[in-house]
């Protein structure tokens, strides 16, 4: 379950960080928007929400006056010309869990946007004040651009203010200049027509319950393109004996498991907090036993190796 | 132990020494006579309570299910615990044969909670000098046996930089030969024959042995580890055949100047065939093995294991299974984690709502998912890893 406006203010305060709160009617587009906070100064913020052909994701959140010409955001994210376009409605729901006509930098603080990147217009540095969307059509808030920093560190991620309107050139000898910020994994959503968001309907308040679960006591929620007609039972294929040899293997060989075992659970699951937690347990003690052995033989085996190369330390040349 | 003029006497009784182990008349083993035998003490529950306080972690489903049910000076070792005085664990096993099965792994499942819960090092003893003496086997070959044996010690999931496997015919020497001596010292001819039960016909291999497996419970038999640590308790875990060689070991400590060892003793894992049946290398089908597919198994279980269901679904509705014999139940009392669950198959299949095909459906699939993780756990085991848990090596992070 995403989280909710309240939550996210809560946070806001516990951070220390100041807001002003409005609230009005739903609005989805920066022209409502503007009816309602447009007179209170400071700037609007227009957030797109962006899928390159690589199904990577990414916010590109600027002052509502700022131009931004897709073309040249791809190339000079090094995805050549034409390689961004916008996200389709469904990932809206999956990775950023707020409706239509939301899209604000506050939804990385969902799990499931771990791996959506973040483009801030550097313009948002000139206002005294920006609104955005706290995860609701129903709410505005303004915060200042330190502020907004603030809240992305504290969920462990650093701010890119970029100049959207810059046009650098990008060829042999100019390597595109925002490429650092395209993420490393790529997401993958499945397809199933019942996960699509039906928040048509611009009165619906609530983030619709999508099916996918990311309760917080599970560490890695990377959603996984296998079949969500899972069978019951994980498969207990046995580790390649090379996941205790490189840790990137071990990790995969962890998250494979969960994953697998999350997605066999995914059946069973309701908006039932009670059942959630029954979740939770239940993935924590179906893996445990199985990360701890695999956990031990990954700590022998780099022991082993540091025996075996001490063992076989040749003295020092003079 | 009975001394062998008692002959007679014998036959009526039950005999349990390291390597005999037959109950009354072909009945039960009784556990309460054999504590009061052997003058060991019962593992209560306020103990357990104690020992997951002190741990911080549930206790081991061995010791909440009375698996590991007796002790001598085990409350020694916590008081101790609790001031901050550490301890080290020594267990050990006679690599006789490569197939291992569920009942050679209790000992190590055990020792590998006790490890990890109080995060103390661990020696584990490979006898392969005793099984070389007492089987009809060459040196060479037991020297593999030892090996191949020490490899699923390892895939129980032990911690390489708290744990020292060493082989008899590899580590004898030094100071635990020194410490060999010592003991020997204080044991006469007519105490060991006594103890073990040997005559004028065994060969003095035989009789020289005992202080082998005695040498290991004191800290100086190990100075690559302990050294300085005179101090340091000993905590055996094992099966309670094994008592005698402690009872001999205890006997000597006090007058070398070293602390008696303490063990914590387990009761025997019974063979599928039921309690009265012997779990035998030869007979495959009386036991589960590490090596075996979940096919087989199933298969074991379905076919072998003794059931204590009526002969027909009626008489089993109406007066339900004798939980006292049957097997599948008295597995999984060793390898169900859940208390609830257990708890709940006995009431069910004791009343007879339950029935045997359950139970024992319910037996293979727990079974299953151990062997299969052991096998995983067994395969990334290399060669240099064997070498590396066995490599007479000081282990500094020992306590952390």
């Amino acid at each position: 379950m995403g989280f909710t406006k309240e939550q996210l203010l809560a946070r806001l305060k516990e951070l220390g960080i100041k807001f002003e709160q409005y609230d009005h009617p739903a609005v989805l587009t920066v022209e409502a928007q503007a009816k309602y906070v447009g007179d209170k100064g400071g700037g609007l913020s227009k957030n797109l929400f962006l899928k390159d052909k690589k199904s990577r994701f990414y916010i590109v959140s600027a002052l509502a006056d700022t131009k931004v010409d897709l073309k040249v955001l791809s190339q000079r994210l090094g995805l050549g010309k034409g390689g961004i376009r916008m996200a389709p409605e469904e990932a809206l729901g999956q990775l950023l869990q707020v409706p239509l006509g939301c899209v604000t930098p506050f939804a990385l603080i969902n799990e499931s946007a771990r791996y959506v990147s973040l483009l801030l217009d550097k313009e948002f540095k000139t206002q005294p004040h920006c609104f955005f969307h706290p995860l609701s059509n129903e709410t505005s808030i303004s915060v200042q651009a330190s502020d907004l920093d603030k809240f992305l560190k504290s969920i462990g991620r650093e701010p890119s203010y970029v100049d959207l309107e810059a046009n650098p050139p990008v060829g042999k000898d100019q390597p595109p200049d925002l490429a650092i910020l395209v993420p490393s994994g790529t997401i993958d959503i499945p397809d199933a027509p019942e996960n699509s968001t039906s928040s048509q309907a611009v009165s619906e308040k609530s983030i619709p319950v999508q099916k996918k679960c990311t309760p917080a006591s599970v560490k890695s929620a990377k959603p996984s393109s296998a079949d969500p007609n899972a069978k019951d039972k994980p498969n207990n294929a046995a580790p390649q004996p090379n996941a205790f040899v490189e840790s990137r293997l071990f990790v995969d060989e962890i998250l494979k498991k969960t994953t697998e075992l999350l997605l066999s659970e995914i059946s069973t699951l309701t908006e039932d907090v009670a059942k959630q937690e029954a979740l939770a347990k239940s993935v924590r003690k179906h893996l445990a036993p199985d990360l701890q052995n695999l956990t031990v033989m990954f700590k022998n085996t780099a022991y082993t190796q540091g025996f075996y190369a001490g063992s076989n330390c040749q003295p020092k040349r003079l | 132990m009975e001394k062998r003029e008692d002959k007679q006497e014998e036959e009526q009784e039950q005999v349990v020494n390291p390597w005999e182990v037959t109950a009354k008349d072909g009945g039960k083993i009784d556990y309460d006579k054999l504590i009061d035998k052997f003058g060991c003490q019962r593992l209560e529950e306020p103990l357990v309570d104690r020992v997951q306080r002190l741990t911080g972690r549930p206790a081991h489903v061995f010791l909440r299910r009375g698996v590991f049910f007796a002790h001598r000076d085990f409350d020694e070792i916590l008081n101790g615990y609790e001031k901050g005085k550490k301890f080290y664990l020594y267990t050990g096993r006679g690599p006789s044969s490569e197939a291992l099965h569920l009942g050679h792994l209790v000992p190590f499942m055990f020792t590998k909670y006790l490890q990890d819960a109080f995060k103390v090092p661990l020696v584990i003893q490979l006898t392969d000098d005793e099984k070389c003496m007492w089987k009809n086997l060459s040196v060479e070959e037991c020297q593999r046996l030892a090996r191949e044996n020490a490899k699923d010690i390892i895939a129980c999931g032990f911690d390489v930089t708290k744990t020292f496997i060493f082989s008899d015919f590899d580590y004898v020497g030094g100071s635990f030969y020194k410490n060999m001596v010592r003991i020997a010292k204080c044991v006469t001819y007519n105490k060991v024959v006594g103890i073990f039960g040997f005559s004028g016909e065994d060969h003095i291999g035989k009789v020289s042995f005992p202080p082998i497996q005695a040498a290991p419970s004191f800290p100086s038999s190990f100075p690559h580890l302990f050294s300085g640590k005179d101090d340091l308790r000993c905590l055996i875990p094992c099966a309670i055949d094994q008592d005698p060689y402690f009872r001999m070991t205890r006997d000597v400590a006090p007058r070398l100047g070293y602390h008696k060892p303490s063990l914590i003793e387990s009761s025997f894992f019974p063979a599928l065939q039921g309690e009265t049946g012997k779990m035998s290398a030869s007979d495959p089908n009386s036991a589960i093995y590490v090596t075996d597919s979940a096919k087989v198994i199933k298969n074991k279980i379905n076919k072998y294991a003794f059931s204590g269901g009526q002969d027909s679904i009626e008489k089993h509705r109406e007066l339900g299974a004798n939980l006292e014999v049957d097997i599948p139940v008295k597995y999984l009392s060793f390898f169900l984690e859940d208390d609830a669950e257990l708890e709940h198959i006995k009431t069910e299949y004791g009343a007879g709502r339950m029935l045997t095909g359950e139970v024992k459906k319910r037996l293979a699939d727990v079974l299953t998912e151990l062997v299969d993780r052991h096998r995983a756990a067994r395969a990334a085991v290399t060669e240099e890893m064997v070498d590396a848990f066995m490599a007479v090596r000081p282990l500094p992070n020992m306590f952390d």
